[in-house]
């Protein structure tokens, strides 16, 4: 027992990804833990979209099902999943039923190389960036034999959008990351496509990248986050899907098992490219002020702040118990809230151990920053109206590549400046 | 650098891979499951590519082909319909001259790789020690280097291509000029 | 025994040529011109595994920076993402003018 302690101590203490050191076992340890990780941030999406959405628009959203609907996609799961598996009949059969599985290999693919830490991925890729946005790009070829499997009018017309919209829009996301990887040269390690190693050039220039060369680094993270929404097929751009216009787009056939795991794929695909735009231009898994604000104390302040969430994660579940309707027939509700808070609280209270509180910041600062990409996807659904396609191409085409186009180019004389400066002098001067 | 885990293994299991999915891609009758069967092919290629430690062009392989080109292949094919075509015959009249070409040109390789100078077949495996970490550097500096870049014209003249095409598909592709 | 599992740069090129010989068939044999083209992505992705292969048995004679098989299938690639566009393209003006994508049935100037 002892020596099987001694042996998780070395890992944690290890400063190699398990793929990095070869070790298939904390390999496989890994993977599981961020699949179990992506099925709770995904089933926490989905309660929290229709909370946000419902109280957004001066609803209550789902309230019967546990405490706030607290058990509301654990009822929709095993809902979907005693759902009859209909496969139409004029479908064809084995695509209809390859398509959903592609997706989802795509969507989960793309996690091999996503770093919550320094340490804390399944492996480090030599071609990091390149990896995720080819996988990810891969999803595309899961809708469109979705929509065509189908062979109904519906599903054909929301895979063409779907195609037509995410390969315009790779473009652009393609362009937006070219400038993040010419910053990452700058640096002293050289650069490099390595997902890790983007992070590391950051920490080592001192500053996240959204800021580099103002307003460029700006203006390459605002390319990315439109292209990212288009990809993802999300509101305003989910023209794929749009209700008024195609019922469901390319899942109309689908129910049931299938349909959840294009959900599945959905939301995982959210939280993949949102980590990509947290690593490129966020800093990662790097603190907020790491210059500005150094030294033990202030390492101290924020790696409290996991617990601090946790804590007031808990406070607002007491705050709602004590509000709760005192009829007798809440009494079962009003306990499970309370015993939520109570979970919570506990939670948090194990974050402020000093052993387990080091070894969380990194994935706390990751998890935060995806979480506000996340509500701002929620934020988006709830505010813009969808676009019409002619729109959303001419976006895609006419606004976004070119001011790609453009920014690579300035980052490039930004980033050569002083060479160039050499070299022009050394024309001029005969 | 760790060394590789069971290469042989993955090896024979991706060149069937790719083997089967070829015959499928030239034997299918529906031509979106010709394509699902190149994209495995595809896949299973850039699986080679990392094994002969080339991540780069693994890398370039996945969101290329599988990404790009085959997604237009779709396109296309749900573009035009292919419910007709399905329903006629699918080989050529010639399909026996071409197979006896492919034939005589299985037996040139054949021959090729069989023969033997001096008791040794012609390719040698060359020693390789060292891993993959460098690998986009060292493609970069040599498409794009002032000293070791012998290939910046030959990219010049790629790029050059690439606009001939886009011009070309949209003439070709357009109702009216 | 020992040369199955020990796996060398021949191993490669018998799989590039198994693939081409594939596409070569498919290219030779079929009607449907969709397949044809994809037949011909085929050969391009044997070559490339062919020069990819050749690549590292080039880096194990001259060093780790001899990659230009490498960059040669990178301009393969490139090659093949245009030799794509222009072909469908011309599949789609082709299927506009006759109603059918059957590459024996483009005889228009045949008389």
């Amino acid at each position: 027992m002892h020596g099987f302690l001694q042996y998780i101590q070395s890992y944690l203490d290890s400063d190699k990804t398990p793929g990095g050191a070869g070790n298939i076992f904390w390999a496989t340890v890994y993977i599981l833990l961020v699949f179990a990780g992506l099925s709770v941030a995904v089933i926490a999406m989905n309660w929290l979209e229709r909370k946000i959405l419902a109280h957004m628009q001066v609803r209550l959203g789902p309230m019967r099902v546990g405490p706030h609907g607290l058990l509301q996609p654990i009822a929709d799961a095993i809902k979907l999943l005693l759902k009859e598996d209909i496969i139409p009949a004029e479908a064809d059969a084995l695509v209809f039923w390859i398509a959903p599985f592609i997706v989802v290999l795509a969507a989960f693919t793309v996690f091999v190389v996503v770093p919550f830490g320094p340490t804390h991925a399944i492996t480090d890729m030599n071609i990091g960036i390149l990896f995720m946005l080819g996988v990810s790009s891969l999803s595309v070829l899961g809708i469109v034999t979705a929509g065509w499997a189908s062979n109904s009018h519906y599903p054909l017309i929301g895979a063409l959008r779907s195609s037509a919209q995410m390969v315009s829009y790779e473009v652009a996301m393609g362009l937006a990351v070219v400038s993040v990887i010419l910053m990452t040269s700058l640096g002293p390690e050289g650069g490099t496509l390595s997902m890790i190693g983007i992070v590391q050039a950051q920490q080592a220039q001192g500053e996240w990248f959204i800021f580099k060369f103002f307003p460029l680094g700006l203006v390459g993270f605002f390319i990315f986050a439109i292209a990212m929404v288009a990809e993802t097929n999300r509101a305003p751009f989910d023209l794929p899907e749009a209700e008024s216009e195609l019922t469901a787009g390319f899942h109309t056939e689908y129910s049931g098992f299938r349909w959840s795991l294009f959900f599945l794929a959905e939301y995982s695909a959210m939280i993949a490219v949102s980590s990509i735009a947290v690593t490129l231009w966020l800093g990662g898994w790097l603190r907020p002020f790491p210059n500005a604000l150094t030294g033990p104390t202030w390492d101290l302040v924020f790696s409290l702040f996991p617990g601090i969430t946790f804590l007031l994660l808990a406070v607002m579940c007491f705050y709602n118990t004590a509000r709760m309707p005192k009829h007798p027939l809440f009494r079962v509700q009003t306990m499970g809230l309370a015993g939520f808070g109570v979970v919570l609280a506990l939670i948090g209270l194990i974050l402020f151990i000093p052993a387990v509180r080091v070894r969380v910041t990194d994935i706390y600062w990751f998890a935060a920053k995806v979480g506000a990409f996340m509500y701002l996807y929620i934020w988006y659904r709830g505010t813009f109206p969808r676009y019409r396609f002619d729109q959303l191409m001419k976006v895609g085409w006419k606004v976004l590549l070119p001011t790609g186009l453009v920014l690579l180019i300035l980052t490039a004389l930004v980033g050569m400046r002083t060479e160039l400066w050499a070299e022009l002098q050394g024309v001029w001067r005969p | 650098m760790n060394p590789p885990v069971a290469t042989p293994f993955f090896f024979y299991l991706l060149a069937a891979t790719m083997i089967a999915g070829g015959i499928l891609v030239i034997t299918r009758k529906n031509a979106v499951h010709s394509a699902m069967a190149l994209i495995t092919t595809l896949l299973a290629q850039a699986g080679l590519y990392l094994m002969l430690y080339a991540p780069f062009v693994a890398g370039v392989q996945i969101i290329l082909y599988a990404g790009g080109i085959m997604v237009l292949f779709l396109f296309v094919i749900m573009l035009i319909s292919i419910e007709r075509a399905e329903k006629e015959r699918q080989f050529n009249k010639q399909w026996l001259v071409g197979i006896v070409a492919a034939g005589a040109l299985g037996g040139l390789f054949i021959a090729v790789y069989t023969t033997t100078t001096k008791g040794k077949i012609l390719f040698p495996e060359g020693q390789l020690t060292y891993g993959e970490t460098q690998n986009t550097q060292a493609i970069g500096s040599l498409l794009f280097d002032r000293g070791a870049g012998q290939y910046m014209f030959a990219f010049e003249i790629a790029s050059l291509l690439l606009l001939v095409a886009i011009i070309g598909a949209v003439v070709m592709a357009k109702k009216r000029i | 025994m020992d040369a199955m599992l020990h796996i060398s740069t021949l191993h490669y090129l018998v799989l590039g040529a198994a693939l081409f010989l594939l596409g070569v068939i498919g290219v030779l044999t079929r009607r449907n011109v969709v397949i044809v083209l994809m037949s011909i992505e085929l050969i391009l992705n044997a070559v490339n595994l062919n020069l990819v292969a050749f690549s590292r048995y080039w880096q194990g004679i001259h060093g780790p920076s001899a990659l230009h098989g490498q960059v040669f299938a990178i301009f393969v690639i490139t090659d093949a993402a245009a030799e794509a566009a222009v072909g469908l393209g011309i599949l789609i003006a082709f299927f506009r003018n006759k109603e059918t994508v059957n590459v024996d049935e483009v005889n228009l100037l045949k008389w």
